[in-house]
């Protein structure tokens, strides 16, 4: 065995959870699918003292219609989340996105909560949130509170739960039925984390652009949300849209990094690049890159 | 650290044990039970080698704990053929177009393909299989042969 010991508890309510993380005292760390975290625990990167297995609590499972959007409990597995009616028929940008996530053998275990607490910065779940405009239900002995997505993140794998918060639900406002889908993502192979990616939802209504929501991951140390583009798309008429001055405007938000699988300059290049493609694409303009 | 008294049932045999919290359900079911037919690679969800059949669904055996498998059905390698002996579709398509060389991930493999093949309706059977795919990594780059196999499992069906 590799990972360092640590207690292990299967909690059976949000309340049991809370109570344990809270007795803990920092020394606990939540498992869901744990198709990360099993990698952290077995190279010793992390070592918790208790694990605490949320996987037996029926309520942190199931994709729910709740007033102005729809509820997808943490726990839910991404394969779940894949076939799940609601979502395909109300969100289909989510879907497109979280086929992306892993692999097939992944996806059977990891779910959509754990890649959204997880925080990895190239991870499509985050970015999707803070696109789409999601809002993350946290509990503790303490009480509940909701942030929004774009506030949940402070940088790579750091978000801002405290040690003893679960997080209990992700839900996402209601995008009108027939939004049109935005996603691309560069990555070495199907599977692995992107090395830019971008995701979002646009609404048109006759013929100029109503709503938009768009983020980016890989391209910083955090999901971020493209505002300036979004302001730019909201309220123009699609014969005014050039999808070189938007890619421009959509990379102006973000914060790439030198990696040792891509410059920063690398992501840029290529973001605003597969930006104007995919913009250009889903709205159907001429003036492709 | 907690010890735990888990009950689970590997190929339509039950099993009780009692397992140490860090144990993962991979070495267990290796160094516990001897199903050594699941075999452990990288250790870190990465390469495949270790997949098998919780409840019916494929998954990383290496990325759970023993004590998370409490009370499931698990399908190993070993589980694939008929009692007789005779070989699941999976296995006989690899075997008949070489769809291995060292045969180290092919347990692995083995189980997504069947899982797949089972769960797969319609058509667009090669394309499914030859996605799921992408979470198996070969060492001796077999891949061309595994492929084979897939066409022949995709004919099969269609």
């Amino acid at each position: 065995m590799k990972p360092a010991p640590f207690d292990y508890v299967r909690p059976s309510s949000v309340e049991e959870a809370c109570r344990v993380l809270a007795e803990a005292g920092g020394g606990a760390t939540v498992i869901a699918g744990g198709q990360t975290l099993m990698p952290l625990l077995a190279l010793r990167m992390s070592q918790p003292f208790v694990l605490v297995d949320i996987n037996g609590i029926a309520a942190l499972k199931g994709v729910t219609r709740v007033e102005g959007g729809i509820r997808v409990a943490p726990a839910t597995r991404q394969a779940d989340a894949l076939r799940d009616a609601t979502l395909a028929r109300h969100l289909p940008v989510f879907v497109t996105a979280l086929g992306h996530v892993g692999h097939y053998q992944t996806r059977n275990r990891g779910t959509v909560g754990g890649s959204i607490a997880l925080g990895e910065p190239a991870a499509e779940m985050p970015a999707t949130a803070v696109a789409l405009g999601a809002r993350v239900e946290i509990a503790s002995v303490r009480g509940t509170r909701t942030v929004p997505a774009d506030e949940f993140y402070l940088g790579p794998y750091m978000t801002v739960l405290e040690p003893d918060e679960l997080v209990t639900g992700v839900v996402y406002p209601d995008w009108p039925d027939g939004h049109l889908v935005l996603f691309r993502e560069v990555a070495q192979r199907p599977g692995d984390f992107a090395l830019v990616g971008l995701v979002g939802a646009l609404v048109l209504e006759g013929g100029t652009v109503s709503r938009a929501g768009i983020g980016w991951f890989g391209m910083g140390p955090t999901p971020i949300r493209a505002r300036q583009v979004e302001a730019a798309l909201v309220g123009t008429a699609l014969d005014r849209i050039d999808p070189q001055t938007m890619a421009r405007l959509a990379i102006a938000d973000t914060a790439p990094f030198d990696d040792h699988h891509a410059s920063a300059e690398y992501r840029r290049t290529v973001g605003a690049r597969i930006f104007a493609r995919a913009l250009a694409e889903t709205l159907d303009l001429r003036s492709a890159a | 650290m907690s010890e735990h008294c888990i009950d689970l049932t590997v190929n339509g045999h039950r099993h009780s044990a009692r397992v140490e919290a860090r144990t993962g359900l991979g070495e267990f079911l290796r160094d516990t039970l001897g199903y050594t037919g699941t075999h452990l690679a990288c250790e870190h969800g990465v390469c495949g080698a270790c997949t098998v059949l919780v409840d019916g669904v494929a998954m990383r055996s290496c990325l759970m704990l023993a004590v998370q498998a409490d009370g499931a059905e698990l399908t190993t390698v070993e589980g694939l053929a008929a009692p007789d002996g005779t070989l699941h579709p999976v296995q006989q398509a690899l075997k008949d177009n070489f769809g291995l060389q060292c045969g180290f991930c092919t347990p692995g493999v083995a189980m997504t393909l069947a899982a797949v093949t089972r769960d797969h309706e319609g058509p667009g059977l090669e394309e499914a299989l030859t996605k799921a795919m992408s979470g198996h990594l070969c060492r001796c780059t077999g891949y061309q042969g595994i492929r084979r196999a897939i066409r022949q499992l995709a004919g099969a069906s269609a």
